[in-house]
């Protein structure tokens, strides 16, 4: 179908673990440790997409 | 539960998820060409995404505030659900069922029962499934549109409309595909939503060691005041107690219903012949990702009971422990009832508190535990509490539990915002993937085995892609009726369940039949499966559950049998239609002539089809060493916790 799933899930978890860590920063507290989770987690999915 | 008020931080993280499951839809609307493309994925997917897929599918609203909901009421005994009532029939799927699924070519479940049979028991099957899909799918929304009104204050109307508009935008850009990536995305969201409230609730309660002996301390406390035979491991041990006897075990199940009648008769028939998640294995791209699919699957299942069934262990564990100001949430009772209530309390005479006990119980609906609520009369006398103290008082007095509300009163407790952002988004995802699976596997059996074979047969394909187009849009507008119906009758939910309960019950002896004996007839199968429903229905009618009256519940046509417990009487009947089933089938074939060939029924039958060769495939990653590997797996599963 010509769409590789690991880009959409890729991009959303990297853009939640961002708001997270950061919202974490700014108000290691919960938010800090699972955004940091959900951006490395994000990462290796778009990782795994541009290796294709 | 107050509402809980979200900030701009967790309305970003829902708003971030419902716009990449539109964009998937929108991403995928230019590869929808056919009636195939768009109603099974022309069988493209890759296996890491159907595997998943089939096991999100399967992660509806039952999944997570269910599971939790049942943790709570009888421990690591669900777990029962998942490795035995699941991961073996997975695996049967994998080795031994989808070569026939996938092999036949067939579109749909009820597609491959007309090659194997005729065209009765497909219309018989088909009809059946549309019609559970629809109202399953109505139930879930239900719910959900319940749970943000309660949880949220949404509006309950515009909830429903709202969610399943994002149903339908997404289904009917990509169809199935976007519905099977959608579900890939939303098991991710589960499992990264739900895992911090587990693992803060197991912080919190002092870790797996003190919840157990938390639990420990619940059954022997439940035995002594309520006079039951728990020992202490009644909810820390899943076989002990089941062994014990029926009295011994909060489910009230013995070791035939729960091995005969959950591990092998529902759980075969659900995970073996349900379309909703057969149908993700056969969008898979061959047939080795097809087998594999199942496999991929039992992974997960096999893991889940700790992110499904532990929170309601550790909020048992939690209200058993006076410091962490916590208990199970009492049932949802109006702000008018609790300010009757609190009218109640400040009126009484300290000096007479059964009379205060006796107003507020009449106020609420409800029983309370006399002691704590007279220690608050008599706090309000000597200090004059404010309203808020006094309905945190009444809160905490009532006796009732409403287990479903478990897992969202964790949330509440452990996430702060940002994280209670992400663990509601998971949450409103299982909702969605419950009716996304539902509405595709809806609108494939409508199109194919309901449209094309008996309304408008012989049109071009295009006019079948249009066809499932507006079948989709009508899965929608249905789901939201049924959820409306749902919502206006007490009993509708009880009635839908024990209905599909009676259709589900007897299916897999056909399909076990069907595929391995070549001497199984259409007339026989026909005839076995409706005798089977007929079957669960007459044992319902006549056997009942302590503590229910005739009615709904069952004995409505008189009383030969008295259950433990509904669970008990579900395996049971499970069970009964079963062997009904089969017996009939059996018999009635032998007495009619079978019209298929055995050339017809090559690919259909197991004796009938040539085997599988493994090819280039490694001995390890073969399908069958792969199930062996993971039926010890949850073998070391059970004795763990044995």
């Amino acid at each position: 179908m010509g769409l590789d799933i690991r880009w959409p899930i890729g991009l959303m978890f990297t853009l939640i673990g961002v708001l997270l860590t950061g919202y974490g920063v700014f108000k290691l507290n919960i938010n800090m440790i699972w955004g940091i989770v959900l951006l490395v987690f994000g990462s290796l999915m778009l990782f795994g997409a541009i290796r294709g | 539960m107050e509402p809980i008020k979200l900030l701009t931080i967790d309305y970003t993280i829902l708003i971030a998820y419902v716009a990449f499951v539109i964009g998937i839809g929108w991403a995928l609307s230019r590869y929808m060409k056919t009636s195939a493309d768009f109603l099974t994925s022309a069988r493209s997917i890759p296996t890491w995404v159907t595997g998943l897929a089939f096991i999100s599918a399967n992660l509806g609203a039952l999944e997570l505030v269910g599971m939790a909901a049942s943790g709570a009421k009888y421990g690591i005994s669900t777990a029962h659900f998942y490795w035995l009532g699941a991961i073996p029939a997975m695996i049967f799927l994998a080795v031994f069922m989808m070569p026939f699924y996938y092999g036949s070519k067939a579109r749909s479940v009820p597609e491959y029962l007309k090659m194997r049979f005729d065209e009765r028991v497909r219309a018989l099957n088909s009809v059946a499934f549309a019609v559970m899909t629809i109202f399953a799918s109505g139930i879930s929304m239900n719910a959900l549109a319940k749970l943000l009104n309660q949880l949220l204050g949404w509006n309950y109307d515009l909830a429903l409309w709202i969610c399943s508009g994002v149903v339908l935008m997404y289904v009917l850009k990509g169809g199935l595909t976007s519905a099977i990536y959608t579900e890939v995305l939303q098991f991710f969201m589960i499992v990264l939503g739900f895992a911090p409230v587990v693992y803060l609730g197991l912080k919190d309660v002092g870790g797996w060691g003190a919840m157990s002996q938390s639990l420990q301390g619940v059954a022997v406390e439940t035995a002594a005041s309520k006079g039951t035979e728990y020992a202490a491991n009644a909810w820390t041990s899943a076989w002990q107690p089941l062994l014990a006897g029926p009295a011994h075990n909060p489910m009230g199940v013995d070791l035939f219903a729960m091995v005969f009648g959950l591990g092998f008769v529902l759980s075969f028939g659900y995970w073996c012949t349900n379309f909703l998640v057969v149908q993700r294995a056969m969008a898979a791209k061959n047939m080795a990702a097809a087998r594999n699919t199942p496999l991929i699957a039992a992974v997960p299942k096999l893991l889940f009971p700790f992110l499904v069934i532990v929170p309601g262990m550790i909020a048992v564990a939690l209200t058993a422990m006076p410091s962490k100001d916590y208990r199970i949430p009492p049932p949802v009772i109006s702000q008018e009832n609790y300010t009757k209530a609190i009218a109640a309390v400040r009126s009484t005479n300290p000096a007479l508190p059964e009379a205060g006990v006796a107003a507020v119980e009449s106020a609420l609906g409800e029983k309370v535990d006399s002691k704590k609520l007279g220690t608050l009369i008599a706090d309000n006398a000597k200090g004059g509490l404010t309203d808020t103290q006094i309905k945190t008082g009444i809160y905490n007095s009532i006796a009732a539990y409403d287990y479903d509300g478990v897992i969202l009163s964790l949330v509440k407790k452990y996430c702060p915002p940002g994280l209670l952002g992400l663990a509601l988004t998971a949450l409103l995802a299982s909702f969605m993937s419950g009716m996304a699976g539902n509405v595709t596997a809806f609108n494939t059996v409508f199109t194919y085995d309901l449209y094309q074979a008996y309304f408008v047969k012989n049109q071009t394909d295009k006019h079948y892609f249009w066809a499932g187009k507006v079948v989709t849009v009508a899965g929608i507008v249905l789901s939201i009726a049924a959820a409306y119906f749902a919502s206006m009758y007490n009993n509708a939910m009880d009635i839908i369940q024990l209905v599909f309960g009676f259709v589900n019950a007897p299916l897999f002896a056909t399909f076990l039949l069907g595929m391995f004996w070549k001497r199984t007839t259409g007339t026989g199968a026909f005839l076995g499966l409706f005798l089977g429903i007929c079957g669960s229905a007459l044992f319902h009618a006549l056997t009942i559950t302590t503590g229910n009256l005739p009615g709904v519940k069952g004995g409505y046509l008189g009383v030969l049998h008295v259950f433990p417990s509904e669970m008990a009487q579900n395996f049971w009947l499970a069970s009964f239609a079963f062997i009904v089933c089969f017996a009939l089938t059996v018999a009635i074939s032998f007495a009619t002539k079978s019209q298929k060939t055995d050339e017809d029924l090559k690919g259909l039958v197991y004796s009938l089809t040539p085997k599988i060769k493994p090819g280039d495939v490694p001995f390890y990653l073969q399908p069958g060493v792969v199930g062996v590997v993971l039926l010890i797996a949850c073998l070391i599963m059970n004795l763990i916790f044995w």
